[in-house]
């Protein structure tokens, strides 16, 4: 039988785990391609990805009135080779796919409103909108801010993975699907299974939620200020901690998204960890130990 | 009334089709003038769609039954504010053709479909008109699971289906609601109980506008509303067609129902 134990974590381990990220070293046969690119060895493919030197001094403008959306990404792309590290996007007008696959650290911001599937696949950048953003926002987002103003629809931050995704109005249903890293705040209100299969990372919500609040998640952590219509299946309330406290002050203040009620009117979700389990027991052994 | 008395496509795989519409077109005077109705005016926008201006103090279910009865026949609409026009073709060319830009009135629904589970003709186009009532249209957005289920039950109670779009269901389904006496308000609330699936769908009748958004809020809507002016549409750069600046638009949630008043 597999074993089952673990050495005693360590005290930083402790503290991480307490907010709620994994220090586990995962064991098994790597599918990763191992390269040195100085050597010239073949890497099948794989290459650095474009990243360009910007000043963030240099600022420019891109009017997005009679453009499509990959005339607008190519020009963004074609502005940071130029070395634009601050970029002001007007007149988006809510069109889809706007801003999307930016790799590099980039000040951008958006004077308006996108549409579906707006700054996906994102690594790096600093974007503020004025406006609204439709279906999918930060889908996929590896590191950087995403701060809106007003509303966001659904599917907000799904399969996030790094970095703070900020909505200061209300969202749509299923926000932080699947998440797996990274920090999810909302100002306003969210609506049904927000946290859906969440795997890492945390959620700030300081409205209220709709029904099935963190159902099957995983793991990470959910804080709500107000009322989530009913928790979903395996999400359970767990205690707030200090570390917890700290870190929320720190972030709210940050975006300034603080609820009335303070920090103290926050509480705490978290996976039961009934529906899923970490060990690698073979299904027969698992019966025995249950 | 708007009718059809033959699909788009017949002009392309029947000769006689011309001869055939002009035909019964004749079949569907003589039944009218059967019935009493006097006709104030006829209009044929495309070779086989047509708009009438009737007078009629009548059962107008009577009269849409007895239409029908014609060959290549569906009446499309009835009503003193409905007009209910479905073609193929993008938005812009089926505008053009029926001349949409003349339209004067307080509210419109309509409907850009991409085909799934149904064909590609007029008859499984949207909106659909809750017949046999007069100016009740619907526009959906979504899969109904429980379809057949709901339309055998629909068919039992002696309602009529056109097509097999699980969209028809909604408008046959609000039709019998308000049958029964309901308001719209509360068919719609009845809809998300009973209709299965992912649904997000709009009824217009000649006073109200209705929303419904099913249990999973799987379909997007994206609404705005002003002092002058309620938009509703899947995605925000529709409404910025007629809104063409900055707006504050939001999702409405799940089980959402809203029910605008002229």
């Amino acid at each position: 039988m597999a074993a089952l134990t673990r050495a005693a974590p360590t005290k930083q381990e402790l503290k991480s785990h307490e907010m709620g990220m994994h220090t586990e070293q995962l064991t098994g046969r790597t599918q990763q391609v191992f390269f040195d690119i100085d050597l010239n060895e073949p890497h099948h493919g794989f290459g650095l990805p474009d990243t360009f030197d910007v000043d963030f001094n240099k600022r420019g403008e891109i009017d997005a009135s009679n453009m499509d959306a990959k005339q607008v990404n190519l020009r963004i792309r074609d502005m940071m080779k130029e070395g634009y590290g601050t970029i002001v996007l007007k007149n988006p007008g809510a069109k889809h796919s706007m801003a999307v696959g930016i790799l590099n650290r980039l000040n951008l911001i958006i004077e308006g409103s996108l549409g579906y599937f707006g700054l996906g696949l994102l690594d790096g950048p600093n974007v503020r909108i004025s406006g609204r953003v439709g279906w999918s926002c930060g889908e996929n987002l590896m590191s950087g801010t995403i701060l809106i103003e007003k509303n966001a629809g659904s599917q907000f931050g799904a399969a996030l993975r790094g970095g703070d995704l900020v909505c200061k109005g209300d969202v749509g249903s299923r926000t932080g699907i699947d998440m797996k890293g990274g920090n999810i705040i909302v100002g306003g209100n969210t609506g049904a299974f927000t946290g859906f299969m969440m795997q890492r990372g945390r959620m700030v919500l300081c409205g209220n939620a709709g029904k099935n609040l963190g159902d099957s998640m995983y793991d990470g952590v959910i804080f709500i200020a107000g009322e989530p219509q009913s928790l979903g299946v395996d999400a359970v309330w767990g205690e707030m901690t200090d570390l917890d406290r700290g870190w929320l002050a720190e972030k709210l203040k940050k975006y300034d998204v603080m609820p009335k009620g303070g920090i103290d009117s926050f509480r705490k979700i978290v996976a039961g960890k009934q529906l899923w389990n970490y060990d690698n027991l073979e299904p027969t052994e698992k019966k025995m130990v249950l | 009334m708007r009718l059809k008395l033959a699909e788009a496509d017949d002009l392309k795989t029947d000769h006689k089709i011309r001869d055939k519409i002009r035909e019964r077109q004749g079949l569907v005077d003589n039944r009218l003038s059967e019935l009493g109705v006097e006709t104030v005016e006829v209009e044929q926008p495309r070779p086989y769609a047509f708009r009438y201006r009737l007078r009629y103090s009548g059962d107008t279910k009577q009269l849409a039954t007895d239409i029908e009865q014609i060959e290549g026949a569906e009446v499309l609409s009835f009503g003193h504010a409905l007009e209910l026009i479905k073609d193929l073709g993008d938005a812009t060319q089926v505008s053009q053709n029926y001349g949409l830009g003349d339209f004067r009135g307080t509210h419109a629904i309509g409907h850009t479909r991409m085909a799934t589970e149904s064909d590609v003709d007029i008859r499984s186009a949207h909106p659909y008109w809750a017949y046999p009532y007069n100016d009740i249209s619907v526009v959906h957005n979504g899969q109904i699971t429980n379809y057949w289920i709901m339309r055998r039950e629909m068919e039992r109670l002696g309602h009529r289906f056109m097509s097999n779009c699980d969209s028809e269901l909604l408008a046959v389904y609000t039709a019998n609601n308000l049958e029964q006496g309901a308001t719209l308000e509360d068919s719609l609330k009845a809809s998300i109980k009973e209709i299965d699936g992912v649904f997000t769908y709009l009824v217009a009748t000649d006073k109200e506008l209705g929303l419904a958004k099913d249990t999973m809020a799987a379909k997007p809507m994206v609404l705005y509303e002003s002092d002058d002016i309620v938009a509703l549409a899947s995605e925000e750069v529709a409404i910025r067609a007629i809104v063409p600046r900055e707006i504050d638009t939001s999702d409405p949630y799940d089980e959402e129902v809203r029910v605008w008043q002229r």
